[in-house]
């Protein structure tokens, strides 16, 4: 009985209007109209009101304008008999409720700043369980695991389970799952979200559950978290609503489960969530709509039984996920890789500083090692006094007729994160510098040092199965054997590095395309070369090659270079034509060494952003945890806002943090020798390769050159100190020429 | 002896109300006008009898050496068809022309139409009329483009919005244009899906203007000039498309601009929505131009204080016919009734005025009028009657006001003249009209999701089987309204969602059929729960027969809106005017079958004496056009027909079987095309 839904969501829409038009003339009685608002650090105002009606609310005065829409939107009310057509004025109304109560949020971060904790993690002591509206720096982290698949897509939970247990049961199987799960409203002062923590279940970003408020306006940061995606990775330019609203049905897999008692305001939120192609399920009885149109299936389905709101919520939302069934005591899934394991929770752990732990992966000969042993070398676990420090060997054994040696690094990579998957397990670092966590919950669920055999043994096969026949896991744990390991490992790393590391642009004539960002940037393709990595960090040539003899058919495809059409900018014809037609037609050149002419394309997910600094006859480059001011005058998130979405633009490029020691960094322009600015924090990360690099290119003292912060955030204050320092930028040629 | 038989012979020659109406106010009605020795519409119908000749379209008075008739004989021709006239025409021949004589007519009456609404449209743009003013600037603003009229301009490199007034002008001067230019063609034309467009461009049926493809059919059909049938044809398209894609679009393009364009509303219909304690204004014919204003006029408080003082509680407008639609989609006035009411509206008794324009008007109104104290009031110069009852006051746009209020209140004055015999039947129903091609789409997601594709999606998924267009007149050949109405339930009992215009829409409306309430009574299971999300009836009335342009662009915008083809004849929808009786019914036939659609008439076609004509009509046009002519009598049969057309449609799309829900994961989604 859609009526009666219309009915239901047409009132709430009046209401919370209504009061959000009094919360705002109150907001004016008491600010002045000039009063900043906002939510914190992000470049996209209020996203929803902003995308939707390129409206940009910066100040109380602002918020007139959307507010005016959302009463406009308002339909008349639905009468009993002989009714008009309700859909569109529902979803309007629904629509008004959603402006409305991005705008209730506004005004509750100028009125009650503190409400909301602006951090990650939600800060248990101090009893800050609700994080409000992501910022930009959470949500491109996060966007790129809905760009790349790792996130599937989100479930909007308002309300609350009738008990711990099953909100826990319900939130679990969705972690399962790998969606993120934003939490919203209370059902009578009980959210899910106290609900999870009353049954130990950790919450925040981390691991996939996001606290964002106990009021059902705060389930608008959802939609913000949503519509920031279409504008900064999808492209979809602010006030184009109705491209904003299609991408989001046909690419952002998300829904809504409304547990409990829905009321006229829920309604008016469903209603409004419908405009985005988002369907609810409820565990109540309340009227469904089940023809398809404006959501892919069903629009609102109730009486879903808690055993089946996860199964039935992505069926309706149209949504394939694959729970992965590995033979372990404890859940596994990329929602647990965020997990932490704390002082208090914590069992036994190895390396981090007090034993030593090492990873290595090694190609064995077919009948050299036996498919799917583990070998525990050394006491288990259980052996492990609680509290205690333990060493710890990885050892993987790989065969394959397809394997090759190139590719050991890459699946040894894999091992960070896999073990991060397995809940209550956490891993830091990597090769010789690991660190293993283990928390007393999963010692309590019976897990054992064999269960990280098992994760890789079933996870290299399922990942990598196209290239792997066999694989063998060893794991150590007494000192002489990791010792043993460790010194066998160094010398390993040493020599693929070296190997990495000579390669050159010119030594190959297969470059890689990456598109894996096309779900979200459909104009986008990357371009990987060995001296070019992937802009977002996580893919160098040798993964992009591995990939494609994984997934001939995958987002990973050989690019015949083919004739070189500029030696200093780096074009080539071969990559031309391929980008043309692998961007419909969008980009039909672009220069892999220049951010000054025609520049490599940007989906929004790089890890740094260049950018142009005339006045310095330099660049200056900002990584995206970087949330500061830059001397270019945007922030990160700006400057990704302008350039995202597979745009080319000149001035601008997108890199990895990786690619700003490699040889042909923006060498067309000058290379690294331009690099006048960065962020402290970036420049102290990657400190040993500036040197190094800058040392090779004639300048050892390079990396004391360079300023940051601390020197200054405007060209005028950054200028003086690199004319004192002697920049090499300074007597270049122009950058602008 | 023969008195006897004289008697009953007399008494043969009045109709039986129940067989001649489904309707009971109409029955009533026809009751009364007999016991009050008033003959109708339907009493003459049964005196009277079609001509037998005539019926088959082989009848050729287009020269004074005829008339020349050539029956088909009942038992058909064996061998070579050998009949011919003096000149040697033969029956295809004959009937083409007759049918292309019908085309002509029908589209000069919509295109007419158009040109008085242009004609005032330009006096409005000129700011030369103080009455009429642009309601609906957005509309202006959205066709503009259509017109080949720029919206923005540049200035110094930058893109500004267009002084507005200008726009209007320029619109105005393109529009009229459309009528008479010399050379080009008709710039709607364009706004058909692209295949279709290039169709009729590549065959050479694309209209010139408007008049010249009217004036071209009366010189090709004169004695001696296009003697080859398919030749005659190929006209009526050009003409035809003339009124559908031109004169009608224009007309309902620039009323919308003017009077607003119609979006949901209630109302009711039938003869029971006029009252006895108020002034009772009947409209009929069929332009708005008028009818806009004396709504306003009947609305003002001048001159309901003035009925007041006479006595009455106010005024209630009804209307008949298409200038009843008009004012419905606009305004919520209520039909009183169908075009076979019309002269049953004055023998209530009740009706204080009766005010005509053009198309549809019976001369016998004034005869019924001259037995009550009804005022008929002719208002066009084209437009008039013998009768010496019959006033005529001529209607200038330029004074628009004062002439819609001299109409008004001569009703009311009429009031006082009322005699005792006042009856007005109880039947009226509730309905909710006022569709058009943009109060669809916003119904179908609201202001930021209305799209076609929620229609086209339910169509996919199968919960709606097709659409059909059910549109036209009343006959008094058939039982008024019934093939109407059994045509439509049985189509929407199987799924099958209707637009109506015309007299079907208020047929539809008098039945129930108008209100979302009617969907879980009459409707399949699917259309159904597709009218219950949405809140809408199962049959949408989009208004008057110039409407039907909007028909066109409702299936454009399915074509556009995907997943139902590329044209206009991938769709899986059919049409028909199961009761028509008008040439225009004729014109908008042909322009249907030639965008695309399987068209249905029932009643009779004059084509069946010229066999090798109607198969052309009935089968190769569909190969020319995608789209053709058929005939059916019987309504059960005419939906199973369209029923059947439209299954075909589906299981050409693909779209016969059930959809199956496919779930996505990361590698299809990356397989997405660009949004």
């Amino acid at each position: 009985m859609s009526r009666l839904v219309a009915f239901a969501a047409i009132q709430g829409g009046y209401n919370i209007v209504s009061k959000v038009e009094g919360k705002y003339k109150r907001a004016l009685q008491t600010h002045d109209a000039s009063t900043k608002v906002g939510f914190p650090n992000t470049a996209y105002y209020l996203p929803v009101i902003y995308s939707l009606l390129g409206l940009k609310v910066e100040t109380l005065e602002d918020i007139k304008k959307p507010l005016d829409i959302a009463r406009k939107l308002l339909p008349p009310h639905v009468k009993g008999a002989h009714h008009l057509p309700y859909l569109g004025p529902l979803l309007d109304a629904g629509m008004a409720a959603l402006f409305a109560f991005e705008i209730e949020e506004a005004i509750r971060y100028l009125e009650d700043p503190d409400f909301y904790l602006h951090s990650e993690e939600p800060d248990m002591e101090a009893g800050k369980i609700w994080l409000g509206a992501a910022d930009d720096t959470v949500f491109r982290k996060r966007g790129v695991e809905f760009v790349d698949g790792s996130a599937p897509g989100f479930a909007a939970i308002v309300g609350s389970a009738p008990n711990p247990e099953i909100a826990k049961m319900i939130v679990e199987e969705y972690q399962r799952r790998s969606l993120y799960i934003f939490c919203a409203a209370n059902q009578n002062g009980t959210t899910v979200i106290e609900q999870l923590i009353e049954a130990g279940v950790q919450v925040g970003w981390n691991t996939r559950i996001v606290p964002f408020g106990p009021d059902i306006s705060s389930a608008i940061f959802a939609l913000g978290f949503a519509n920031r995606a279409a504008m900064a990775f999808g492209g979809v330019q602010p006030g184009d609503y109705k491209k904003m609203l299609k991408y989001n049905k046909d690419r952002i897999f998300a829904f809504v489960n409304a547990l409990g008692d829905v009321n006229a305001e829920w309604a008016a939120a469903a209603a409004g969530c419908v405009n985005w192609g988002f369907p609810t399920l409820a565990d109540t009885d309340i009227p469904e709509i089940l023809p398809t149109g404006i959501c892919t299936y069903e629009h609102v389905v109730a009486n879903v039984s808690h055993e089946d709101m996860v199964q039935r919520s992505v069926e309706v939302r149209g949504l394939k996920v694959t729970v992965s069934t590995i033979d372990i005591p404890c859940s596994f899934g990329p929602a647990y890789e965020g997990e932490r394991v704390r002082g208090a929770d914590l069992y036994a752990q190895t390396g981090g500083g007090k034993t030593q732990c090492t990873e290595l992966v090694k190609m064995a000969e077919m009948n050299e090692i036996e498919d799917g042993k583990v070998i525990v070398q050394g006491p288990d676990i259980k052996e492990i006094k609680q509290g205690g420090t333990f060493p710890l060997g990885i050892y993987v054994q790989v065969a394959g007729r397809e394997m090759q040696a190139d590719f050991e690094p890459i699946l040894e990579r894999q091992i960070h994160h896999l073990i991060n998957y397995i809940q209550g397990i956490m891993h830091i670092g990597q090769r010789d510098i690991s660190w293993v966590r283990i928390s007393k919950a999963a010692i309590e669920k019976g897990f054992a040092l064999k269960d990280i055999g098992v994760v890789l043994h079933a996870k290299f096969h399922q990942d990598f199965g196209k290239i792997l026949d066999k694989v063998q896991v060893t794991l150590m744990t007494r000192k002489e054997d990791v010792d043993k390991l460790t010194e066998r490992a160094r010398g390993e790393y040493r020599t693929r590095d070296e190997r990495v590391e000579k390669m050159r642009d010119e030594d190959v004539e297969t470059y890689y395309s990456c598109t894996l960002c096309q779900s979200f940037a459909p104009t986008h393709v990357c371009t990987v070369s060995p001296e070019r990595t992937g802009l977002c960090g996580a893919y160098n040539w040798m993964d992009c090659k591995a990939s494609f003899e994984i997934n001939p058919t995958g987002p990973n495809q050989p690019i015949e270079k083919g004739e070189c059409l500029d030696p200093k900018m780096g074009q080539w014809k071969g990559v031309n034509d391929f980008i043309k037609k692998a961007s419909r037609g969008a980009i039909d050149h672009y220069n892999f060494y220049s951010m000054v002419q025609a520049p490599m394309t940007t989906c929004g997910c790089c890890e740094c952003i260049a950018a142009m600094l005339p006045q310095c006859n330099g660049v200056m480059t900002v990584n995206r945890d970087y949330i500061g001011e830059t001397p270019c005058g945007m922030k990160f998130t700006t400057l990704a806002g302008v350039m995202g979405g597979g745009a080319s633009s000149p001035g601008f490029v997108g890199h990895s943090k990786f690619n700003v020691t490699q040889g042909k960094f923006i060498v067309g322009d000058g290379g690294l020798l331009r690099m006048v600015w960065m962020p402290k924090s970036l420049k102290e990360e990657i400190k040993d390769r500036l040197i190094k690099r800058g040392t090779a290119m004639g300048y050892p003292n390079l990396y004391d050159m360079i300023a940051d912060e601390t020197v200054g955030t405007t060209e005028e204050e950054i200028l003086p100190w690199l004319k004192e320092k002697g920049h090499p930028a300074l007597n270049m040629e122009s950058l602008v020429g | 002896m023969s008195e006897v038989k004289a008697k009953v012979e007399k008494e043969a020659k009045v109709a039986d109300p129940v067989a001649a109406s489904i309707d009971p106010a109409t029955q009533q009605m026809l009751r009364r006008a007999q016991e009050l020795g008033i003959d109708t519409v339907f009493d003459r119908a049964v005196s009277l009898k079609p001509c037998n000749i005539g019926i088959q379209g082989i009848c050729c008075k287009n020269c004074a050496m005829g008339p020349c008739r050539l029956p088909l004989p009942k038992s058909g021709i064996e061998g070579e068809d050998t009949r011919k006239g003096l000149c040697g025409a033969t029956p295809n021949t004959i009937a083409a022309r007759n049918f292309a004589r019908m085309v002509a007519a029908g589209a000069a009456a919509h295109s007419d139409h158009g040109r008085s609404v242009a004609e005032v449209f330009l006096s409005v743009a000129r700011k030369e009329n103080k009455d009429y003013t642009i309601k609906d600037p957005e509309k202006l603003l959205a066709i503009a483009p259509h017109y080949g009229v720029a919206t923005t301009v540049e200035v110094d490199g930058e893109t500004r919005d267009r002084d507005f007034d200008e726009i209007a002008l320029e619109l105005a001067e393109v529009a009229l244009g459309e009528w008479g230019k010399p050379e080009g063609q008709l710039l709607n034309l364009k706004r058909a899906p692209q295949p279709l467009y290039e169709r009729w461009n590549k065959m050479g049926e694309c209209p010139r203007n408007i008049d010249r493809e009217i004036v071209d059919i009366m010189h090709r059909t004169h004695m001696g000039v296009d003697q080859d049938y398919k030749n005659i044809i190929k006209q009526c398209t050009r003409a035809s498309l003339a009124d559908g894609w031109g004169g009608s679009m224009i007309a309902t393009d620039l009323q919308d601009v003017m009077f607003g364009t119609p979006y949901p509303l209630q109302s009711e219909a039938n003869l029971g929505i006029m009252k006895e304690d108020h002034v009772n204004i009947i409209i009929h014919g069929h332009e708005p131009i008028l009818s806009e204003m004396i709504v306003a006029a009947a609305q003002s408080k001048e001159m309901i204080d003035y009925a007041k003082t006479i006595g009455a509680k106010g005024i209630q407008l009804g209307g008949i016919c298409c200038t009843g639609n008009e004012i419905l989609q606009r305004h919520g006035v209520p039909p009183a009734g169908t075009f076979l009411q019309q002269e049953l509206a004055i023998v209530t008794g009740a009706c204080d005025a009766m005010v005509v324009d053009v198309q549809c008007v019976f001369q016998n109104l004034a005869n019924v009028a001259k037995c009550f104290h009804t005022k008929l009031v002719t208002t066009h110069p084209m437009a008039r009657m013998e009768q010496d009852n019959v006033i005529h006051i001529e209607f200038d746009e330029h004074h628009a006001m004062d002439d819609a209020k001299r109409i008004v209140k001569m009703a009311i004055d009429n009031f006082k003249n009322r005699g005792a015999e006042v009856m007005i039947p109880k039947q009226k129903a509730t309905q909710i009209a006022g569709f058009s091609v943009e109060s669809i789409k916003y119904h179908l997601g609201g202001s930021f999701r209305g799209d076609y594709f929620t229609l086209n999606d339910n169509i996919i998924n199968g919960r709606i089987r097709g659409i059909a267009g059910v549109v036209g007149c009343n006959n008094a050949r058939t039982r008024h309204n019934e093939a109407h109405i059994i045509l439509v339930k049985e189509l929407i009992k199987n799924d099958v969602i209707v637009l109506t215009t015309g007299c079907n829409g208020i047929a539809c409306a008098m039945e129930g059929l108008l209100t979302p309430e009617t969907a879980g009574v009459f409707c399949g299971p699917g259309l159904a729960e597709v009218c219950e999300t949405v809140g809408i009836p199962p049959v949408l009335h989009l208004g008057s027969c110039v409407d039907n342009s909007r028909i066109l662009l409702a299936a454009t915008e399915v074509v556009k809106a995907g997943g139902l083809g590329k044209d206009i004849q991938d769709l899986p929808a059919a049409g028909a005017a199961p009761e028509w009786m008008s040439e225009k019914a004729i014109s908008i036939g042909q322009y249907f079958v030639a965008s695309g659609v399987y068209t249905l008439f029932g009643v009779s076609l004059p084509v069946t004496g010229a066999p090798v004509f109607q198969n052309y009509l009935f089968n190769e046009l569909e190969k020319i056009y995608g789209g053709k002519w058929d005939l059916a009598v019987d309504p059960l049969e005419m939906a199973a027909k369209m029923i059947a057309h439209i299954d075909k449609k589906r299981k050409a799309l693909g779209i016969d079987k059930a959809r199956e829900r496919v779930l996505m994961d990361m590698a299809d989604r990356q397989k997405l095309e660009t949004a």
